[in-house]
Parts: C-alpha cells; sequence; structure tokens
C-alpha cells in the first residue's frame, strides 16, 4: 500500500518555498556559499554537460518515505510531447554522451520506449533510473527485455540487502518484489559477469546517518545478495538522503532535522566539489524548466537568471559553463565520501 | 547538575584535552589509528565497538557506535546480534566463576 504523498495530504511542505524557508531557517555553522568560498571554490560553476537528466514525471507506483520528489501514484505531473521532442532535439544538436532518464517511476512515461528508441538512434548511452517494482506490474513486465534489446543501463533503487530496512523506506512487498526483479535481470544478462548490460544498485540510508563507505559495502552487497538470492550486479552506488520534501517531513517528524544538518555541515569535504553532478549535469523538469540537479529541480531553485531557464529554447553554449544554484541542501552531496546520482565522489 | 549522563556531552569529549593536550593527542591519533581498515574493515570494527559499549554500559559509545555501524554499513539485525555477543559474554563470565564458587564449595564441604 502506497503511502500518500505529500501534495495529497495538504502538507505544506508540498510547496518548495516552506521547504526553502525550513532549510533557510536552521541555525547552521556556515552556509553551503561560505563553505565553498573558505575552499577557494565560490562561485561554483558547471565546466560542461555530460549528463542531460529528464525527469519525465512524479507518477510512480511506489511513495518512498525518503522520496526527494513526492513521487506517487496520485501525481499527475507528465512531460508533455513538445517537451520531450526539445530534449531529445537538445541532445541530437550537442555532444552530451549520456541521457539519464528519471521520474517518478520514469518508464509510467507514456513515451518512456520512445525516448529509449530516439535517444539510442542518436547513439547515446541511456540510463533508467527503475524502482525495480515497476517491472512486476502486468503492463510493464516486458520492460527488462525491452531496455536488454536497447542496452540500456539499469539504476535500481535498494536500499538494503534485507527486506526489513527495505520495506521500511519503500513499502511492504517492496524488497520480495525488488529480488523477483533482479533475479529478471540477471537472466536477461544484467549485472552478470562478461555481460555489458550494466546493472548498478542505488543504496540510500534508511534513516537519520550517512551513507557508509562505497567500496566496501558494494563487496558486502555483492556477498550477501548472491549468497541468498543468488543475485550478481555490477556497482553499488551510495547516495545521501537530500533534506528535501518527504525526507525533509521524515526528518522533522523524527526530531532529526538540526542534528542532521550539522551532520552534512560538519562533514564538508572540499574534494568533493570538484565531482559534483551539477558540473556536469542538466537537469530537465517535466514541464520544461532547468536546473543544475534533481534534488534543485524539487526545491524549484532554476538555473541562474543569466542562464537559460527552458528546454524549450536553451542552447548548450549558455549552459555549459553557467553558474550553478546553491542552498544548504548541498551539504549533503560533499559530506563524507560526498554523494551524487553516480554514488560516492571521493 | 541532575543526572550523570547527557547526550549533548558527547560532543565536548575533545575537552579532555584541555589540562593534558599530550596525552589527548596520544590518546586521539591512538584511537583515530585503531578504527582505520586493515586486518579487519571499518565496518567490523564499529562492530566490535558497539558490542564492547553495551559490556562497558557507556551510553555515549552505545550512540556513537551505532550511528557508527549504521554509516559504515550495518544492519539492525548484525547490530542485535553483536550486542547479543556482548551480553552472553557477560553472561557467560558471570557463570563461569560459579566453577570457582565449586571449588570452594568442595574444598570446605566434607
Amino acid at each position: 500500500m502506497a503511502l500518500p504523498t505529500l501534495l495529497n495530504t495538504r502538507n505544506p511542505l508540498a510547496d518548495s518555498v516552506t521547504q526553502r524557508d525550513t532549510l533557510g531557517a536552521l541555525s547552521l555553522a556556515c552556509g553551503f556559499g561560505d563553505a565553498l568560498a573558505r575552499v577557494g571554490r565560490a562561485p561554483l560553476h558547471a565546466d560542461r554537460i555530460s549528463v542531460l537528466q529528464i525527469n519525465v514525471g512524479k507518477r510512480c507506483n511506489q511513495s518512498c518515505r525518503h522520496c526527494h520528489v513526492d513521487a506517487g501514484p496520485d501525481r499527475t505531473e507528465v512531460m508533455p510531447p513538445d517537451v520531450v521532442d526539445a530534449c531529445l532535439r537538445f541532445l541530437d544538436a550537442n555532444d552530451i554522451p549520456t541521457l539519464d532518464i528519471t521520474g517518478g517511476a520514469p518508464e509510467l512515461h507514456p513515451s518512456f520506449r520512445d525516448i529509449v528508441r530516439r535517444a539510442r538512434s542518436l547513439g547515446r548511452h541511456v540510463m533508467d533510473r527503475c524502482n525495480l517494482t515497476i517491472t512486476r506490474l502486468p503492463n510493464y513486465a516486458d520492460l527488462p527485455e525491452f531496455l536488454a534489446e536497447h542496452r540500456v543501463e539499469v539504476v535500481a533503487s535498494l536500499p538494503s540487502f534485507g527486506a526489513r530496512q527495505t520495506d521500511a523506506q519503500r513499502g511492504t512487498g517492496v524488497f520480495e518484489d525488488s529480488i523477483a526483479a533482479l533475479r529478471r535481470f540477471n537472466e536477461l544478462g544484467y549485472g552478470v559477469q562478461g555481460s555489458d548490460l550494466l546493472l548498478n544498485l542505488v543504496t540510500n540510508p534508511v534513516g537519520a546517518f550517512l551513507p557508509g563507505p562505497q567500496q566496501a559495502l558494494e563487496a558486502d552487497w555483492k556477498r550477501e545478495l548472491h549468497r541468498k538470492f543468488g543475485i550478481s550486479f555490477n556497482r553499488l552506488y551510495t547516495i545521501t538522503n537530500m533534506p528535501i520534501s518527504r525526507y525533509l517531513q521524515y526528518l522533522i517528524d523524527s526530531g532529526n532535522l538540526q542534528d542532521y544538518m550539522d551532520k552534512l555541515v560538519a562533514a564538508f569535504n572540499p574534494s568533493a566539489v570538484d565531482g559534483l553532478m551539477c558540473r556536469s549535469t542538466l537537469s530537465v523538469g517535466w514541464d520544461g524548466r532547468l536546473y543544475d540537479c534533481d534534488f534543485n529541480q524539487m526545491i524549484d531553485l532554476r538555473t541562474a537568471v543569466d542562464s537559460p531557464q527552458s528546454i524549450l529554447t536553451a542552447t548548450a553554449a549558455g549552459l555549459a559553463s553557467r553558474r550553478v544554484t546553491v542552498g544548504p541542501h548541498c551539504f549533503g552531496c560533499t559530506a563524507g565520501s560526498g554523494s551524487s546520482c553516480g554514488g560516492a565522489l571521493t | 547538575m541532575d543526572h550523570y549522563y547527557h547526550a549533548k556531552d558527547l560532543a565536548k569529549f575533545g575537552d579532555m584535552g584541555k589540562d593534558a593536550p599530550e596525552l589527548w593527542q596520544k590518546f586521539s591519533e591512538w584511537y583515530g589509528a585503531v578504527f582505520k581498515e586493515g586486518a579487519l574493515s571499518e565496518r567490523e570494527k564499529a562492530l566490535i565497538a558497539l558490542a564492547v559499549a553495551h559490556a562497558v554500559q557507556c551510553p555515549y559509545c552505545i550512540d556513537a557506535y551505532t550511528t557508527a555501524s549504521l554509516e559504515k554499513g550495518s544492519t539492525p539485525e548484525q547490530m542485535t546480534e553483536a550486542v547479543h555477543v556482548a551480553a552472553a559474554i557477560r553472561g557467560g563470565a558471570s557463570l563461569v566463576h560459579g566453577v570457582q564458587m565449586r571449588n570452594h564449595v568442595d574444598k570446605l564441604s566434607m
């Protein structure tokens, strides 16, 4: 049973301004811009666009407790055809090697398969941020075959190799369905030694703490998932939970917000700055608006005012070295080993 | 001061260096080196520390190494088993002293 979204329950935190105000009202040891300035990295600029990440909508068959998108079955936002076309035109017109498709559950977008086909026909690497359970729904049972046919990299969410923690974050029964989905991907050659079909897993901490060391955890996960379920995969990405949307609500409800933010600030790691995903990614919202990352997108912190604001009119030349818009949540990407959609940064 | 233990006091641990800075520095360096990855992983060392924290009943250490164990990737199931190991050794340590009691009984009894 999916949890209701913040929007559906009329929670004030469904509003991006309320989220920004909540974070802004905290007393932190320093601001993110100050932290960058102290290590000579302010203002932060992008240095290229190597990934075009498109958020095709907020609909999802799950509603996880940590979701920074506030996605769920009751969300209706879907990227319209003219925005889809603009994204693919932008990809075609520029030397951007990777299309990263996210959501919500991106596969619920009515044109998901068409987007994949078109991007692959342009010769681009395509990543699908998959919640795994989508492949267990009857209408999407052939999704793994489709993804394999088009050599799509699957980046799958799984917070733990145990059922209790996974279900606590993602909903009852999610672990069992996720294991079944992973087995299917393995059967098709995903994550299997000698195959070029990439199956990478993403783990977010199930609670108010930072993720563990990625390399050591990957070894544990490979051992445990293979021992318990015979499952193999390529890489494990550890991602820090961002104090945004439903995870922000969780931090408030559990009395952990101030301590969590203090921890992120104290763990600021200057060596993570170079690899920040905002420096190499352009994020497109379902309505075509442009952002420096998916997290900025969810709290409506748009690209800098002197940069293009919409994919409908954007040129890569105006975006490749844009100034990045930052806020207190950015400490989530520089804490400890750093964090990005591709896992740890250092 | 109406309580002996305050959770916020953990953050003041460094105050122990105020009047003995050289000793504190030696302790800090040694402590840091102990918990670095070696023949044991950082995760395994954090689990050992968690178990010992329960054996010595240090509330600060329990908080610190609960967080550390989670952040190093241990699951609540693994952490609970670690605490059971500590409890079993504590319980066993008491019980095995019963042999001394029985030896003394034998010495004094007909």
